[in-house]
């Protein structure tokens, strides 16, 4: 563990250890706010950034702090950071603030913020855990964008709609309508799509991991059933 | 998860999961025929949409999973959920409505959970409540049965169009067509302060229940019956559903006749009797100990009461026969038969 190199911790992150579809970490924020492309996007963007914030105050005093109370400690810096993102989420996304409300405070509560300065920061140096908060961050920022981006496409035909509050005036000819006259599936929309898109997504994660791992082990195994025949 | 159904263990019976499903199906047979003859072609037009679909996605999921298709496709299973879902399905639903139902009953709620025998919740209820929650403005455009204020003669050719291409004959208007089911009336009026007498003036209601729906309920009961008599259905599930259903009306029907419907109308209305004898006996996700069946049915229905009477549905057979599926391990867990001579508590 002494070595991790930066690719292995950004793989880890986005991949192999994703939040959201490997650890099941902050699945709160990623069930609930995950209803369209923008709002997955933009609450994937804000933890991204108090991931990487957190990550790196929490390594630059890693050596300050007891290990005794490195809990509260964490908490602090993580709050004090979501406030920071909030303040400017505020000033500067209004639109996207309001929309995604209660969810940037709690930004907090992610696990995968705590989790990330207990497991890594604490006991990394500065870069890596820099890299690492993006990594982490990058991951639950794809799960919540291709699960809002599901349940965009299926409960309303579109992508990107609303994707002015993102990008301003920019994105208002961003948004696609896939089908005319589509009547919605209301059910994608509302939490029990969230449930059942989530599953989805990581049964499909296992079948590319699994495919991943067979075509890895083909060699052998095809050895060992010509053998057995 | 090991499904056991608890039997006698003297008497012994060859009946096969075929078997059991084929005698639903013609248990379903004089209601279907009751729908048929008070709302027209569209019934039979939705039951053969569904069967297709249903075929189709079954053979397509049991393909996937690498399953014996010959075995699982001749047990039936699949055919029932889709005469159970389209029987629920308005007469002139649009065929995607009928289709992606049947595409949530089988692919969602039976095999993603691992086929017949292992879902938790009851596929055709499953797929009627997806399609309840997403589409609402379809899922309530109920025909006014057939022989009220107007004979509408809808043709086997127009219902035909409307399923498919969502053309509605042009000569009559879609007020002159469709109606507030009796139960939504119940609930609208009652909402506007109307009296339970009253509201029951109104030519839409029987002599029971709904005028047309009365019939519909009695050629389930007919099929219901027949399926307790030939123990393909254990009696303590519909006796526990109507009898609770029954029970919490005549309290709430002393308490105001005025302003609660009285408890024969209950039972006699919308799917309860429907879904008492033919959704709620789904062996697999109900109750297997017959004390657990007992509570089983009488949860369903006091909930189906609950959500008649406060809740947002006009009916809830289908919210309450899932949320019970959800109850039925633990119910099981409790009412686990004492072994002879095994000591109480």
């Amino acid at each position: 563990m002494n070595e991790t190199g930066y690719l292995k911790i950004l793989k880890d992150g986005v991949w192999t250890q994703n939040t959201g579809f490997v650890a099941l970490l902050g699945l709160c924020p990623l069930l609930a706010v995950s209803n369209s492309v923008v709002n997955g996007l933009g609450l994937g963007l804000a933890t991204l950034l108090v991931l990487l914030i957190s990550n790196v105050a929490v390594s630059l005093i890693r050596n300050l702090v007891r290990p005794e109370v490195r809990i509260p400690v964490f908490v602090l810096v993580i709050a004090c950071v979501v406030t920071a993102v909030e303040l400017a989420m505020h000033a500067f996304l209004p639109g996207l603030y309001t929309v995604l409300g209660i969810f940037i405070p709690l930004i907090v509560t992610n696990c995968c913020v705590i989790g990330r300065a207990e497991a890594f920061a604490f006991k990394h140096k500065v870069a890596k855990s820099a890299v690492d908060g993006i990594a982490t961050g990058l991951g639950f920022m794809l799960a919540l964008t291709l699960l809002g981006a599901v349940r965009e496409v299926v409960g309303q035909g579109t992508l990107f709609s609303q994707a002015d509050l993102l990008f301003g005036e920019l994105g208002k000819g961003l948004t696609l309508h896939l089908a005319d006259n589509y009547r919605g599936f209301l059910l994608a929309i509302l939490p029990p799509g969230a449930f059942i898109g989530l599953g989805c997504l990581i049964a499909l994660k296992n079948i590319i991991d699994s495919r991943i791992q067979h075509r890895a082990t083909a060699q052998p195994a095809t050895v060992l059933i010509e053998a057995k025949s | 998860m090991r499904f056991k159904i608890v039997t006698s263990p003297h008497i012994s019976q060859d009946v096969s999961v075929g078997q059991i499903m084929r005698r639903v199906l013609y248990a379903m047979i004089p209601g279907i025929a009751a729908l048929t003859g008070f709302f027209g072609w569209g019934i039979l037009i939705n039951l053969v949409i569904a069967t297709v679909v249903a075929l189709l996605a079954e053979t397509v999921m049991l393909t996937v999973r690498g399953r014996p298709l010959a075995l699982h496709l001749s047990d039936f299973s699949a055919v029932v959920t889709a005469w159970l879902l389209a029987v629920a399905l308005p007469p002139l639903a649009p065929w995607w409505l009928t289709a992606l139902g049947i595409f949530s009953a089988i692919v969602v709620a039976k095999h993603l959970y691992g086929g017949l025998g292992y879902n938790p919740f009851n596929p055709a209820m499953a797929g009627y409540v997806v399609l309840l929650i997403s589409f609402p403005r379809e899922m309530s455009t109920w025909l006014i049965p057939h022989g009220l204020d107007q004979p509408h003669a809808l043709s086997f050719l127009d219902a035909l169009r409307a399923i498919f291409s969502s053309e509605w004959p042009a000569r009559f208007t879609l007020d002159a067509l469709t109606g507030a089911t009796p139960l939504d009336a119940l609930r609208t009026q009652i909402g506007l302060g109307l009296t339970v007498t009253e509201i029951r003036n109104s030519p839409i209601f029987g002599i029971v229940a709904g005028q047309g729906w009365e019939w519909a309920a009695l050629g389930f009961l007919a099929g219901g019956l027949w399926l307790v008599y030939t123990r393909t259905a254990d009696w303590r599930i519909p006796a526990g559903m109507l009898g609770g259903l029954a029970i919490i009306a005549t309290i709430f029907y002393l308490a105001d006749p005025q302003h609660y419907a009285p408890p024969w109308f209950h039972v006699w209305s919308g799917a309860a009797i429907f879904g008492a004898f033919f959704i709620a006996t789904d062996p697999v996700t109900a109750s297997t100990t017959s004390r657990g069946r007992l509570i089983y049915g009488a949860g369903i229905g006091i909930l189906v009461y609950i959500i008649r009477g406060f809740g947002g549905y006009p009916d809830g057979v289908a919210f309450s026969v899932l949320l019970m599926n959800i109850a039925a391990p633990a119910i099981d867990l409790y009412t686990q038969p004492r072994v002879f001579g095994a000591r109480r508590g």
